[in-house]
C-alpha cells in the first residue's frame, strides 16, 4: 500500500499504517504467507459448497446455485465506532416503526404539513388492507437492515432501511463460524464481540410479539416461497437454527380463525409467521389473485388477531426509496431528536427543479429507480460511458417520478485478499436489526459486501459482490 | 413436523436407495455381458424391464446394446429413473426438508451429488465402470452412516427409514417378477449351466452373492435363493427383513403419536404373509402370483402412508 489512497481505507485511514482496530490484526497478518491464505480462501469456498450456503440467480438456467465469494480479511470495527452506530441505527428503526403506525392510523405527519400527502397516497408500498390495523405488540418492522457506507473515521451514512425483509443474516452468521473453522488462533489474539446469539435473538424477539389468540408457548413458522428462491439457503438455515417449521404457502390453511400448518399429526395453528414472501404474493384473496405462494385468507386472519406477521404487511412504504428523502424529518418528528446518522442528500426527480439539477449533473450521480432494488436499474455516474449516460438520460426525462439521484459517495474500502497480496475495495454494511415491544437488540456487526472488482461502487451480490466477515472489538 | 417434510424423508430415502439399486443392475447386467455374451440381450432386457425404464430407453435408442443402456442407466438426462436424476432428486428432497436433517447428513448427501455430478458428466469409459460403480455404493453407504450415527430416532428418522425399505423391498420383488421362472421347482430338473448364470445374476442384481454362498455352503438352489430373498430374516434385502424393519418402523411412530393408522394394519398383514408362509406354501400358491400380490399390496401401503401421513393435501 504504498500509494496513498483517495478513499478512506479501514485498515489504514488516509495514512499507510494500521488504524487502532487493525493494530492486532495486522500484526498477526504479517507472520502470514500469502500463499497459505490463498489455500484457505479455496478451503473456505469447498465448505461454503459442502454446507450448501449458495443463492440462486434468476433467469441463469445454467447456474442455478452460485456461492457468493468470501474474502478472508475483515472488516474491523472499534467498539467506541460501533457504539455510536448502533445509537443512530435504534434511533432510526424507532422512528421507522411509529412512522409506519402512523400512516396506517391518524397520518399526524402530513397533517403537521412534514410529509406531502401524495407520497403516501401515491405510493405502490402503501397498503389500504393496512389502514386502521395494529400488529401485535404494535410492531411493524421485526427485522430491519439499515444499509450504511462509511466515508471517513466518523462519517457513517444511511444508504437505505431494508424494512420489508432484509436478507444477508446467514451470510454473517457462516462468515463467521467459517473465520473460527480456519483462524482458531487470530480469535485468541484478537476480542471480537459475537454474532452468534442471533438466531436465539431472533426466536425471542418473534416470540415477544405473539398474537392475544397464542396459548402458551409461540409456535413459529418461516414462510418460503420454495427452494428455487435466491434466498432459499438462509429461510432453512433460520428455520433450522430457531428451531421453527420452514413453511410453504401450500402447507398451510386456514381453518377457525387461525392459519395452520399440516403436519403428520393433522393441521397446527402458527402464531408468529417469520415471512420471506412478498406483500403482493401473501395471500390471493387480497393481494395479487395468481399468486400460489401465499395462504388464502391470512390477511382476514391477520386483522383478527390471529396471528402476527414479521414483518407486517405494508412495511415497504418505509423504505421506499422517495420516503428516504424524508427520514431526517421522519426521525426528528417522531423521536424529538436530530438524526445521529446522516442521510445521503438525495434529489427527488419529480420535482421540477431537482430534475433539472440531476439532468445537467448526471455523470457526477448516482440515480435509482425509486422501488428499485439488487442494484438493478441505477446508473452511476462516474462509472458510466458517455451511451450509457444518454441512455438513462432517456429514461429519466420519460418518467421522472420514478427516480432519485445522490451525490457519488467516497465509500470506504477495506483491503481483499489478491494473488498479489492486499487490495483496497469498496464495501458497505448491513447491520441487523431485532424489534419487540421491549427492546431493540442490534447484533454487532452485520454483513459487510464487498464489490471485488478495482474501483467498482456495486457491492450486490446479483453482480458479482462478495461478504466479508464483520467484527465489532469488545471494549479495550 | 410438517406432512411435507415427511413425504420429503420418505421420498429421498426411497430415491437414494433406488439409485444405488440401479447401480447394482448395471453391475449385474455388465458381469453377465463379460461373461456370456449370447444371453446379455434377455439380462439387459430384463433389467430395465425391473428398473421401469425400459419403454423410456427404447424411446430413445431402439434394440437393447450393452454401452448404451449402461450410459441410459447411469446419466442419460433423458432417463428419469437414471442414478443420476434419482441422486439428483434426492437432493432436491434434501433441500426441501433441509432443517429436519442433521448437519452430517445434509452433507453426505451433497456430496454425494457433486461428487457424482462431476463424475458423471460424461459417457464413462468401460475400463472406469468398476470404479464409477463402487463411488456410487461408497457414497450411498456414506448418507446412510450419517443418518445411522447423527439422527434422533423420532419420527423423522422413521420416516427415512420406511422410504429406505420400502423401496428396497420394492427392488427385490422387481427382481423375483422378472426372474421368478427361473426358480420355479420344475426348472431344478433342467439344471442347466445357464440356469447358475441366471442364478448368479439375482444374486449379484441384488449384491447379495456372498451371503447367499456362506450361508448356503456355496450350493446354487432355485428353491433356496427364493426362499433366501423373500423369507430369510438374516439378509438385509429380503422382503421379509424389510417388513419387518417397516412394521418396526411404523410401530415406533404408533408409539410417538399415540395413534393407529390404517396403514399400520396394511403393513402387519403384509408382515405376517411373511411370518405364515412357508416356500412350499408359496410355490403351492403359486411364486409368480405371490410376487404380483405383494407388489399390489406394497403399492397400496404406500399410498395409505402418504394418507395417514399427510404427505400431500
Amino acid at each position: 500500500m504504498a500509494k496513498q489512497p483517495t478513499y478512506f481505507d479501514e485498515m489504514t485511514g488516509f495514512g499507510a499504517d494500521p488504524r487502532a482496530p487493525y493494530e492486532a490484526y495486522c500484526n498477526w497478518f504479517k507472520s502470514e504467507d500469502n500463499a497459505r491464505l490463498l489455500a484457505k480462501s479455496e478451503e473456505a469456498e469447498a465448505l461454503f459448497r459442502l454446507i450448501g450456503v449458495t443463492f440462486n440467480v434468476y433467469g441463469d438456467p445454467d447456474a442455478t446455485e452460485r456461492l457468493i465469494p468470501f474474502d478472508l480479511v475483515p472488516r474491523i470495527i472499534a467498539a467506541r465506532e460501533w457504539a455510536r452506530v448502533a445509537k443512530g441505527i435504534e434511533q432510526r428503526v424507532r422512528a421507522l416503526n411509529a412512522f409506519l403506525h402512523d400512516i396506517y392510523h391518524r397520518q399526524e405527519i402530513v397533517r403537521a404539513g412534514r410529509l406531502p400527502a401524495e407520497m403516501i397516497a401515491r405510493n405502490d408500498a402503501f397498503l389500504p388492507q393496512m389502514i386502521g390495523v395494529t400488529p401485535p405488540g404494535d410492531i411493524y418492522t421485526h427485522i430491519v437492515g439499515t444499509d450504511l457506507v462509511r466515508t471517513g473515521d466518523d462519517e457513517f451514512y444511511v444508504l437505505e432501511d431494508n424494512a420489508r425483509t432484509p436478507s444477508g443474516v446467514s451470510y454473517m452468521l457462516e462468515n463467521r463460524e467459517t473465520m473460527l473453522h480456519m483462524f482458531p488462533e487470530l480469535f485468541s489474539k484478537v476480542k471480537v464481540q459475537p454474532v452468534s446469539q442471533y438466531p436465539r435473538s431472533l426466536r425471542r424477539s418473534l416470540s415477544a410479539c405473539a398474537p392475544d389468540a397464542c396459548n402458551g408457548r409461540p409456535t413459529l413458522a418461516v414462510l418460503t416461497p420454495g427452494i428455487h428462491n435466491s434466498a432459499y439457503y438462509e429461510h432453512a438455515f433460520l428455520a433450522d437454527q430457531m428451531s421453527a417449521e420452514l413453511v410453504e404457502g401450500h402447507d398451510l390453511r386456514v381453518i377457525d380463525g387461525r392459519v395452520a400448518m399440516r403436519t403428520t399429526r393433522g393441521y397446527k395453528p402458527i402464531d408468529v409467521l417469520y415471512r420471506r414472501v412478498d406483500d403482493e404474493y401473501l395471500d390471493p384473496m387480497n393481494f395479487n389473485p395468481d399468486s400460489m405462494l401465499g395462504v388464502p385468507g391470512i390477511m382476514d386472519v391477520y386483522r383478527a388477531g390471529g396471528i402476527t406477521i414479521a414483518n407486517a404487511p405494508g412495511t415497504g412504504i418505509a423504505d421506499d426509496k422517495a420516503i428516504y428523502s424524508y427520514m431526517p424529518d421522519i426521525v426528528e418528528f417522531y423521536t424529538g431528536e436530530k438524526a445521529i446518522l446522516q442521510n445521503v442528500p438525495t434529489h427527488r426527480c419529480s420535482d421540477p427543479e431537482a430534475l433539472k439539477y440531476v439532468l445537467d449533473n448526471l455523470a457526477e450521480l448516482v440515480v435509482k429507480e425509486v422501488h428499485g432494488s439488487g442494484g438493478y436499474g441505477m446508473l452511476v455516474g462516474p462509472a458510466a460511458s458517455k451511451n450509457e449516460i444518454s441512455a438513462f438520460r432517456a429514461k429519466l426525462e420519460a418518467n421522472p417520478g420514478n427516480y432519485i439521484a445522490q451525490p457519488t459517495l467516497a465509500l470506504s474500502t477495506v483491503p481483499i485478499l489478491t494473488d498479489a497480496g492486499l487490495a483496497p475495495r469498496h464495501v458497505d454494511l448491513r447491520p441487523f436489526v431485532l424489534v419487540s415491544p421491549d427492546r431493540i437488540e442490534i447484533t454487532p456487526g452485520g454483513l459487510t459486501r464487498v464489490a471485488l472488482t478495482e474501483g467498482s461502487l456495486v457491492v450486490n451480490s446479483s453482480q458479482g459482490g462478495g461478504t466479508k466477515d464483520t467484527w465489532v472489538l469488545e471494549e479495550e | 413436523m410438517l406432512g411435507k417434510t415427511a413425504g420429503g424423508l420418505f421420498w429421498m430415502f426411497r430415491y437414494l436407495e433406488r439409485a444405488e439399486n440401479t447401480a447394482r443392475m448395471i453391475d449385474a447386467g455388465l458381469r453377465i455381458s463379460l461373461t456370456r455374451s449370447s444371453a446379455a440381450e434377455s439380462e439387459w432386457t430384463a433389467i430395465l424391464s425391473s428398473t421401469g425404464v425400459k419403454s423410456a430407453y427404447e424411446a430413445v435408442h431402439g434394440a437393447p446394446d450393452g454401452p448404451k443402456i449402461i450410459d441410459f442407466l447411469l446419466r442419460d438426462p433423458r432417463n428419469p429413473g437414471s442414478v443420476m436424476a434419482g441422486i439428483e432428486t434426492a437432493r432436491t428432497n434434501a433441500r426441501v426438508v433441509r432443517t429436519a436433517l442433521t448437519r452430517e447428513v445434509w452433507e453426505a448427501v451433497n456430496e454425494c451429488y457433486m461428487v457424482l455430478k462431476k463424475l458423471l458428466a460424461e459417457p464413462i469409459a468401460d475400463r472406469d465402470l468398476p470404479r464409477v460403480l463402487q463411488v456410487i455404493r461408497q457414497r450411498s453407504a456414506f448418507v446412510r452412516g450419517a443418518s445411522h450415527g447423527s439422527m434422533v430416532r423420532n419420527d423423522i428418522y422413521n420416516f427415512c427409514r420406511i422410504g429406505t425399505f420400502f423401496e428396497r423391498a420394492d427392488n427385490t420383488a422387481r427382481i423375483l417378477d422378472q426372474k421368478y421362472y427361473i426358480l420355479l421347482p420344475s426348472v431344478r430338473l433342467v439344471g442347466s449351466a445357464s440356469d447358475n448364470v441366471q442364478w448368479d445374476t439375482i444374486l449379484r442384481a441384488t449384491s447379495t452373492t456372498r451371503a447367499y454362498q456362506t450361508l448356503h455352503e456355496g450350493e446354487s438352489d432355485p428353491r433356496a435363493i427364493a426362499q433366501f430373498l423373500i423369507l430369510d430374516r438374516r439378509l438385509p434385502r429380503s422382503l421379509a427383513f424389510c417388513y419387518g424393519k417397516i412394521g418396526e418402523n411404523l410401530g415406533y411412530i404408533e408409539k410417538e403419536y399415540d395413534t393407529r393408522q390404517t396403514s399400520h394394519a396394511l403393513a402387519d398383514s403384509l408382515c405376517n404373509k411373511f411370518k405364515a408362509h412357508d416356500m412350499n406354501a408359496i410355490f403351492d400358491y403359486g411364486l409368480h402370483e405371490f410376487i404380483s400380490d405383494f407388489l399390489r399390496d406394497s403399492a397400496s401401503l404406500g399410498r395409505q402412508i402418504e394418507i395417514d401421513y399427510r404427505f400431500s393435501e
